[in-house]
């Protein structure tokens, strides 16, 4: 629509002022705007495209219609479980990494000594790659020599089969993530040494104490910071799938079957082209719901101070 | 309990810290601290204890990784451990594959592209401008599992299978992460330098080239360093790619590692072995974190403030 919008625009006269403003901010933009059309809408199209197909990579796409969508919907025995997993995990482990984010922020921002060094001990599990952090938790957590597990043993206390454990899998996957909170934690930080301390002195004035400042002052001013790390972990939880992979390979029993991971097998281990891109479909409809459902909640507890800004 | 006490300013003294929080109460503010100190310092060694972990059993031989308790401080240390690892398993290679081959183009076609994208969004004004950088940030939006079967469909019929080309060639069109993050900080940069060249007849370009980007240095670092760790810990792009041994990066070849280890049966061994790989591809993020930690953390905060 924006699009077709500048479209007429552009054959609107290019010697006129506008339009050369025009062309020049799209020859600017232009490495995004051929990338967007070759590595987004391209691709977006044709998993449409394949959705609607079976395609093993070998024979030609054969049209199935709405099949692959019947057939996960009603046929597959897994799909289910896939997405109980998948909305298990990602509506814990969004909020819950939130708040681990938060509180650490907030900790970090209080008056310390060595601030920069505790926030260095914080952040750095976000920035350590994902095959090393599977390997140590894979090893701190494992059952018979995980350093959990055998300080437990050495107690006498019994061990706890964290990640062996349909049960406990996902708990531990979570854990994980609220470890890794270093980028929250940053953008939380920089929005609470944004508040200006008028409002705590105020605050104070009016008698308030340091639980009030927190619930009235600290967390309506952070709210849209909140709102904005929730969405990225509600985006990346839906995507989740290099730590489960590599730590859980979806086991035990498919407790950490998540959704990228069964999306992931359907097309490079069954060579199920088709089916992957309708389940990457129902995976953008599901992320899309989900962020313009935030959005729209928004209204109602996200506060902007200057709304102008 | 004074969690939501501000930070002190160079004004605020000792004496006038703690005094609005309720009763002024010396003692009271002084077991807050004390308190908080030890918090802070039980979060930061559980924060850090993974990665102590790690190196540890990097220098353990087997029998000392089955130790019940767990052995903290092997002794002796294993130190061969890094280099039998290392050199056994052709390491060299694989991380020369991930810098060269894979985050070094990544990080220089990404910053290109992204600066010059972002200065069209943030510096020239131009109809539909808004339309599109709304559009650019919408596609943050789309999961990667929707371009992926496409992208990968494309890829193999053009023959870049095992090879860097599906992961470095769209890098260079920019990314509209890093597009955001330098539109941001290109929007803090005052008009009137640029207004002042453009009245001497400078273009665009120019402008760009020798005006906002040296003053955009930091930025542009970021951007690179992100770019640089986002390939060196990438897993699934290369998963999808790359199935041939020569051309693995290190996330892959660790992975490989375990398998391999605990294909010949050697599994205790293998902790140790897999935990030194580890431990090197670990180091370079973590000594440039420290080394960049102020841009760094800058960056980050750019992106969600006022996001």
């Amino acid at each position: 629509m924006a699009v077709m919008d500048l479209a007429v625009r552009v054959r609107r006269g290019i010697s006129s002022g506008a339009g050369k403003r025009l062309a020049l901010g799209l020859a600017f933009v232009s490495p995004w705007l051929l990338g967007f059309l070759m590595f987004t809408v391209y691709p977006v199209v044709s998993s449409l495209y394949y959705s609607l197909h079976r395609y093993d990579l070998l024979r030609a796409p054969v049209f199935l219609g709405l099949g692959n969508y019947i057939e996960i919907f009603t046929e597959d025995p897994t799909f289910g479980t896939v997405v109980y997993n998948t909305f298990y995990y990602v509506l814990l482990s969004a909020p819950l990494g939130v708040v681990s984010a938060f509180l650490l922020a907030s900790l970090l921002n209080t008056e310390i000594k060595g601030r920069p060094f505790f926030r260095a001990v914080f952040f750095i599990p976000a920035i350590v790659p994902a095959i090393v952090t599977a390997m140590v938790w894979s090893f701190l957590l494992n059952v018979q020599y995980g350093a959990i597990n055998a300080t437990l043993r050495g107690l006498g206390l019994s061990t706890i089969p964290f990640i062996s454990s349909p049960r406990l899998a996902k708990p531990s996957l979570i854990l994980i993530h609220m470890w890794a909170q270093g980028n929250a934690m940053v953008i939380f930080l920089a929005s609470l040494q944004d508040i200006p301390r008028s409002l705590y002195e105020a605050a104070t004035v009016d008698g308030a104490n340091a639980w009030h400042r927190f619930w009235h002052v600290t967390i309506p001013m952070c709210t849209p910071v909140i709102l904005f790390n929730l969405i990225m972990g509600f985006i990346g939880g839906f995507q989740n799938f290099t730590l489960p992979w590599l730590l859980t390979g979806g086991g035990p029993n498919q407790a950490t079957e998540f959704y990228a991971l069964f999306l992931y097998r359907q097309a490079f281990n069954y060579m199920r082209m088709g089916k992957a891109s309708a389940l990457a479909w129902i995976l953008f409809v599901i992320i899309v719901a989900f962020t313009v459902t935030l959005f729209k909640s928004s209204a109602r507890w996200v506060y902007y101070a200057g709304a102008g800004e | 309990m004074g969690i939501a006490a501000p930070t002190s300013d160079a004004t605020s003294g000792r004496k006038i810290r703690g005094t609005p929080v309720g009763r002024p109460g010396s003692m009271r503010s002084r077991i807050s601290t004390v308190l908080r100190y030890l918090l802070l310092i039980i979060l930061a060694i559980s924060f850090f204890l993974p990665f102590y972990w790690m190196m540890s059993s990097a220098l353990k031989n087997d029998s000392q990784v089955f130790t019940v308790p767990p052995v903290w401080i092997p002794r002796p240390a294993h130190w061969n451990n890094f280099s039998d690892a290392w050199m056994q398993y052709n390491f060299s290679l694989y991380t020369v594959n991930t810098v060269f081959r894979y985050a070094i183009p990544v990080a220089l076609g990404a910053t290109v592209s992204s600066a010059v994208v972002a200065y069209g969004f943030s510096r020239l004004r131009w109809p539909g401008r808004d339309a599109l950088f709304f559009i650019c940030l919408t596609t943050m939006m789309i999961p990667f599992q929707v371009t992926m079967v496409p992208l990968f469909i494309v890829f193999r019929g053009l023959g870049w299978l095992n090879s860097y080309r599906p992961l470095v060639i769209p890098a260079f069109f920019g990314s509209p992460y890093f597009i955001f993050m330098l539109r941001q900080f290109f929007l803090t940069i005052p008009e009137e330098l640029a207004d002042a060249a453009r009245i001497d007849g400078a273009n665009e370009l120019a402008i760009m080239v020798r005006i906002i980007l040296p003053l955009a240095r930091p930025a542009l670092v970021v951007v690179a360093l992100f770019q640089f760790m986002g390939a060196w810990n990438d897993y699934l792009g290369p998963l999808v790619y790359i199935n041939r041994d020569a051309m693995y990066p290190l996330a892959l070849a660790i992975n490989q590692l375990r398998s391999t280890l605990a294909g010949v049966g050697i599994s205790p061994l293998a902790y140790p072995y897999l935990m030194a790989v580890s431990t090197i591809a670990t180091l370079p993020i973590v000594i440039g974190f420290f080394f960049t930690q102020r841009t760094f953390i800058e960056g980050i905060s750019l992106t969600g403030l006022k996001g």
